[in-house]
């Protein structure tokens, strides 16, 4: 392996400090589950990595106004509590399908986010729960809505002396029914041919008041399906009415030909998943 | 190549490890311990036959950064046997149910699995595939290792 030191700093103020000084010489590391893969593979070649493991004070679930999740949660962490089961069970059902256990154990949110791949298992949980990014650079912080942070494969708004403090989830999805469909080969230890997220909010007449559907290997970035959205508002979740949202998400994808799936099966997968995400979010939501 | 001096616990014992600043946890076990029970497999975290406990979890030793080691409790399969031999009961049933056949994976499977029932020690079938769904065993050995496994549960339940 290629040679670099390692920095430990105990806070954020501490952590800033050394992205000033070190510059691009610098790489965070979290959980390190990509950042140790990247450098064996030479694909990463930091002259110093800065860790973020000390910010313990960075790994919590918290409801107080809405959800706030810190940088440094583990997927572990997501998978265990009860709380993110009930809900926020989209990201429950995310976070619990990445790697395999020794993956989740030290893999973090911050790190899944930051590290922006397409087919990231906590992208369209966050996406349809409205999350925001909060990041803290030299200038103070700043809120970065979810649905702007990703800029391209691997690319995010987040400025190399910035780092990921907490996502924040606006009180108004308590009434809202949440899934999210990871569609691989395998169980565990595999990426997602593709992925699909709704949550939606029904008034008493069992129409929908509000619905967001996230869609992940499905474009460059994770991306929301606006125009399916727009569809379902005010209409009931019937089969007719689903399958004519599922049509609609799926021409707002561009997805490719790659490795793990051609672009026709991964249209014909979102057609199919937007209705059911759709029907077990709202069940989940009858169900609280 | 820059040294650092990491001080933990490894298996029961407090050490301290002086060694390239760029090394993994498995590297500095290996190298530097000469415990050659965590194997590198693929060392990206897909295989786990790297897999250690550290502080009571299940974790990849191959993507663990030596410096993150520092004040922790290391766990390796050496340390999970009485220290008058005794052998810990996921040992005794992987060798009674032939969970092992070429035994480049068993380390690792058994560490996935006392963590589990270190946490859980009346774990359902899908609760123990899960645990080990990050151990690979080339050699298709799973049933045998499943059934290892609930065999370790019921002697530890018998126990107390």
């Amino acid at each position: 392996m290629i040679d670099f030191d390692y920095k430990k700093p105990g806070s954020v103020k501490e952590v800033l400090s050394l992205l000033k000084d070190y510059g691009p010489k610098a790489t965070l590391i979290a959980g390190g589950t990509d950042v140790m893969v990247n450098m064996r593979n030479r694909q990463l070649s930091p002259e110093v990595l800065v860790s973020l493991r000390g910010l313990d004070d960075l790994r919590y679930i918290r409801k107080n106004s809405g959800y706030h999740i810190g940088g440094l949660t583990t997927h572990r962490m997501l998978e265990q509590s009860d709380m993110v089961r009930t809900e926020l069970s989209a990201l429950h059902d995310g976070a619990s399908r990445v790697g395999s256990v020794q993956i989740r154990n030290v893999a973090t949110i911050g790190g899944n986010i930051c590290n922006a791949a397409p087919s990231a298992d906590t992208a369209g949980p966050l996406l349809v729960l409205d999350a925001v990014v909060v990041l803290e650079g030299p200038d103070g912080r700043r809120r970065v809505p979810i649905s702007e942070f990703f800029t391209g494969p691997s690319k995010t708004v987040r400025k190399q002396d910035e780092v990921l403090i907490e996502f924040d989830i606006p009180e108004e999805m308590e009434g809202f029914g949440s899934a999210y469909w990871k569609h691989s080969r395998r169980k565990a230890m595999d990426l997602p041919i593709l992925g699909v997220a709704v949550a939606v909010r029904l008034a008493d007449d069992e129409t929908v008041s509000d619905v967001r559907i996230g869609l992940t290997v499905a474009a460059p970035t994770p991306i929301r399906a606006y125009k399916a959205e727009e569809f379902l508002r005010g209409k009931r979740l019937n089969d007719d009415v689903l399958e004519e949202a599922g049509k609609i998400a799926s021409s707002e994808s561009s997805p490719r030909d790659s490795m793990r799936g051609k672009e026709w099966y991964r249209r014909d997968i979102i057609q199919v998943f937007v209705p059911r995400m759709a029907r077990l979010a709202a069940e989940r939501l009858r169900n609280q | 190549m820059k040294k650092v001096s990491i001080s933990f616990t490894l298996n029961g014992d407090a050490v301290t490890a002086e060694v390239p600043v760029t090394w993994t946890l498995l590297r500095t076990l290996r190298e530097f311990f000469e415990l050659t029970g965590p194997k590198e497999g693929c060392g990206a975290g897909e295989c786990g036959a790297c897999t250690v406990i550290i502080d009571g979890e299940a974790v990849n030793s191959c993507l663990y950064p030596i410096p993150e080691v520092e004040g922790r409790t290391v766990t390796t399969i050496e340390g999970i046997a009485d220290s008058d031999g005794t052998l810990h009961p996921l040992q005794n049933a992987f060798l009674e149910n032939n969970g092992v056949q070429c035994g480049f994976c068993t380390s690792g499977m058994i560490m996935s699995a006392k963590s589990l029932l270190d946490h859980k020690p009346d774990p359902t079938e899908d609760e123990i595939r899960t645990s080990i769904a990050g151990n690979l065993c080339r050699c298709t050995g799973y049933v045998q290792i499943v059934e290892a496994i609930e065999m370790a549960a019921e002697t530890v339940k018998q126990k107390g």
